[in-house]
């Protein structure tokens, strides 16, 4: 039997529809967008203005607090402006808006595609360059990846598990990763265990990417404490709390972090972002992107410069499809749906899922029939059905001792409901007038 | 870009599960046993049936449409599985107007006086069993013979059903080794050749449709599991204590209806808890009641008040028995 989490978990339709497309470069446009925040945490502070000319790679805004990451330019040319501009929340954030001129990079990136395996950096060094290097959580949470990798005193870190699970349906840029850049992952992967100062790192892949299993498996016989853990096909496994539950069996407690089971957790994307970043001398301005859908001509994988337009993206797989209904940054579970195709891509971008509009439009709500599938399936052990009610009636205390909080948004329950209830929605208003309360209280 | 789009949060896609495709699939699971008492119960069997769903039909329509003035919505399939439970309910030679009463009730009282689907407190086609039962024991009891397609309906030839042989038996004094002979063989409870209600007794086709509902994922086993497993235990340690006294596991989990009520009554998604623990607790609530009214009570079966009973305990249930939540310390 095939290692998973715990509790409840569905399984969606796959649809990995671009997974035996190999990773393309997009071209660089002639205008790229770069928020000044595209990570959880306090958003950089710019350090360019107009007209200042700049390179790629070159550092364009600082990380203004521990929780919080550096920005570097993607492009080389000239600052257009530093402005508002609409992102992927739908919000008007601070950009810097630089009009593109070549493709000059700074100097200190070694750009030769040789694969340095030898780790000279030491510990301190390593988590000080990631920092610099401005890397988040690739996986979609985009966490400052220095803040994971500074264990707090009095805790110890006992093992590095690296996501590779992308269970997300359709995403299938993390796949490719593995497939095509498996050593630099590995690399990546060993970097990140001496910041921690472990020596075990387990690799979880879900079982539907058999070929990426096999690669890095072979490959790993030849990094020392690195472990692949093939996993059962199960949403949501690539939450940090079920990844855990399913590798190392220990259940996170209730608002706490992994550290608290001795675990840190890392994206594959992370890895590789913290290989170039200490071997090459890359700072994390490009990444890779899948875009797809079903009525898309060409669902392919993409390494794309951060600040690009999703508008190209979408248009080097073949263009928007005639019956495009919803344009989902992200998977279709947790991604966020656009407004525009206007918005910039980001360091958080893993995705774009363009759903046909009969798979867009919701069905219609009916009466709760009270099957309990709701219950079944939330991998949190919480119960959806009730969470909704009380959240429609405002029972605040309630929605707290039925551990509204501990909920990860993953939708395994409206997903599930037979009755179409929005059930994540509610729980959500839910959650955020909670946490509120929970804040005014401290 | 002219193209409109839709935004809605997150989750973006919907499994396909709806209501109709678990009721239907609920249907689906009992025809097997309606087959079975088609083929016992002949003509019977069929008037019976037919009557109780187009009742079920009729009176949730009306009461939709002219008291509570709502768009009905027949569709759901939850008015057919009431109209066949009902009939699986009661004897194959029972006269149309106690059926329509009977689903007056299931679906008047039952159902739509709570708000209808999704509200009701009780299972609404036990609701009206036990209320024609009440109402009308001698036609309620007078249970038909399987005797095979027969085209008899007033005038079948009627016996007693096996728990109720035993009970008038013991009451008598007569020692149960003795009763045991009268009553089918295991083989013939299995496969239904005993009295009983039309949808009770054919106890291989009932287990059929459970396979076909825990294979589809439309119900659980926690619930059937839990209702079977108590009643053998518990008569199990009764029939030890002493064998002349009480029947044996195997003789109560095949009559009387349990299997139906385990399989098909006591795990209705609206009247059943939510949580897997939850399930666990009614189950065991309701074995328990079962061989307590047959064994010790005034009745010989038990099934249907033992699932009402626990019907009333559901909200209850659901309020202290909660799932078991991530990351809490296992006791």
């Amino acid at each position: 039997m095939l290692k998973t989490f715990s509790l409840g978990g569905i399984h969606p339709a796959e649809n990995k529809l671009s997974a035996s497309s190999a990773i393309q470069v997009l071209p660089i446009p002639e205008t790229v967008s770069i928020p000044i925040s595209q990570h959880i945490g306090a958003p950089a502070t710019p350090i360019v203005k107009k007209n200042d000319e700049v390179k790629v790679g070159q550092l364009i805004a600082k990380s203004s607090g521990f929780v919080s990451a550096n920005i570097h330019s993607s492009v080389s040319g000239t600052v257009f402006k530093v402005d508002e501009i609409m992102d992927a929340s739908g919000f008007r954030r601070t950009s810097i808006i630089i009009k593109v001129n070549g493709d000059e990079w700074m100097e200190t990136i070694d750009r030769s595609a040789d694969l340095v395996k030898e780790i000279s950096a030491s510990k301190e060094e390593i988590v000080k360059k990631i920092a610099e290097a401005g890397i988040v959580g690739l996986g979609g949470a985009t966490f400052p990846a220095h803040v994971k990798l500074s264990v707090p005193p009095g805790k110890t870190a006992e093992v590095l598990i690296i996501n590779a699970v992308e269970c997300e349906p359709y995403l299938t840029s993390d796949h490719r990763v593995m497939l095509e850049k498996g050593d630099e992952v590995l690399v990546g992967t060993q970097i990140l265990m001496k910041a921690l100062g472990v020596n075990k790192a387990i690799i979880g892949i879900e079982n539907n990417k058999p070929d990426a299993i096999a690669h890095l498996t072979s490959l790993a016989a030849n990094y020392q404490g690195v472990e692949i853990c093939p996993l059962k096909t199960q949403y949501p496994q690539g939450g940090e709390k079920q990844l855990i539950s399913a590798i190392i069996k220990r259940e996170i407690p209730s608002g706490t972090l992994p550290i608290e089971v001795g675990a840190v957790v890392q994206n594959v994307g992370t890895a590789l972002a913290v290989y170039e970043a200490i071997q090459k001398n890359k700072p994390l301005f490009e990444r890779v992107a899948t875009i797809t859908g079903k009525s898309l001509k060409n669902p392919s994988n993409w390494k794309f410069r951060i600040g690009t337009p999703i508008k190209d993206l979408i248009d080097a797989a073949g263009g928007l499809p005639e019956d495009t209904g919803k344009i989902v940054g992200g998977g279709p579970m947790m991604g966020k749906a656009l407004t525009t195709v206007d918005v910039p891509l980001t360091k958080g971008s893993s995705g774009l899922l363009l759903l046909p509009r009969e798979e867009a439009i919701r069905k219609e709500s009916k009466p709760c029939i009270r099957c309990g599938k709701c219950i079944s399936v939330c991998p949190m052990g919480l119960e959806p059905f009730l969470l909704m009610v009380l959240a429609d009636k405002k029972e605040y205390d309630r929605l707290e001792s039925d551990a509204v909080m501990d909920c990860i948004e993953c939708g395994s329950c409206s997903f599930t409901c037979p009755a179409n209830r929005p059930l994540l929605d509610y729980i959500r208003l839910g959650k955020g007038k909670v946490g509120q309360i929970m804040r005014s209280r401290k | 870009m002219n193209t409109k789009v839709l935004i809605a949060p997150s989750p973006h896609v919907h499994s396909g599960d709806s209501i109709q495709k678990n009721m239907y699939g609920v249907v689906f699971a009992m025809l097997p046993a309606l087959i079975f008492s088609f083929v016992y119960f002949g003509l019977g069997a069929i008037i019976v049936t037919l009557t109780a769903v187009a009742s079920c039909y009729l009176f949730e329509f009306l009461i939709t449409k002219y008291l509570l003035k709502r768009v009905p919505t027949l569709n759901d399939g939850s008015a057919l599985i009431t109209g066949i439970l009902l009939a699986f309910n009661v004897p194959s030679n029972l006269p149309i107007w106690i059926i329509l009463i009977g689903a007056l009730v299931a679906i008047g009282i039952g159902k739509m006086t709570f708000g209808g689907l999704g509200n009701n407190v009780f299972n609404p086609a036990l609701v009206g069993r036990v209320f024609l039962l009440i109402s009308f024991p001698v036609q309620m009891t007078s249970w038909p013979k399987p005797l095979g397609f027969d085209t008899a309906y007033f005038d079948a030839e009627t016996g007693a059903t096996p728990l109720a042989l035993i009970k008038e038996g013991l009451k008598k004094g007569e020692p149960l080794s003795q009763l045991m002979h009268d009553v089918p063989s295991n083989i013939d409870l299995l496969m239904g050749n005993m009295g009983g209600s039309m949808g009770e007794v054919a106890g291989v086709a009932l287990l059929l449709g459970l396979l076909y509902m825990l294979f589809k994922k439309i119900i659980s086993w926690h619930i059937p599991v839990a209702v079977l497993g108590t009643v053998a235990i518990f008569s199990g340690i009764l029939h030890m204590a002493s064998p002349e006294a009480y029947a044996g596991p195997l003789f109560h989990i095949l009559t009387g209806g349990l299997l139906l009520g385990a399989i098909f009554m006591a795990t209705d998604y609206v009247t059943s808890p939510m949580s897997n623990k939850g399930m666990i607790i009614y189950g065991i609530g309701i074995g328990v009641l079962t061989v307590v009214i047959r064994v010790f009570g005034a009745y010989p079966e038990g099934v249907s008040f033992a699932i009402l009973i626990m019907n009333a305990f559901v909200p209850l249930i659901n309020v202290y028995v909660k799932p078991k939540r991530f990351g809490e310390k296992r006791k």
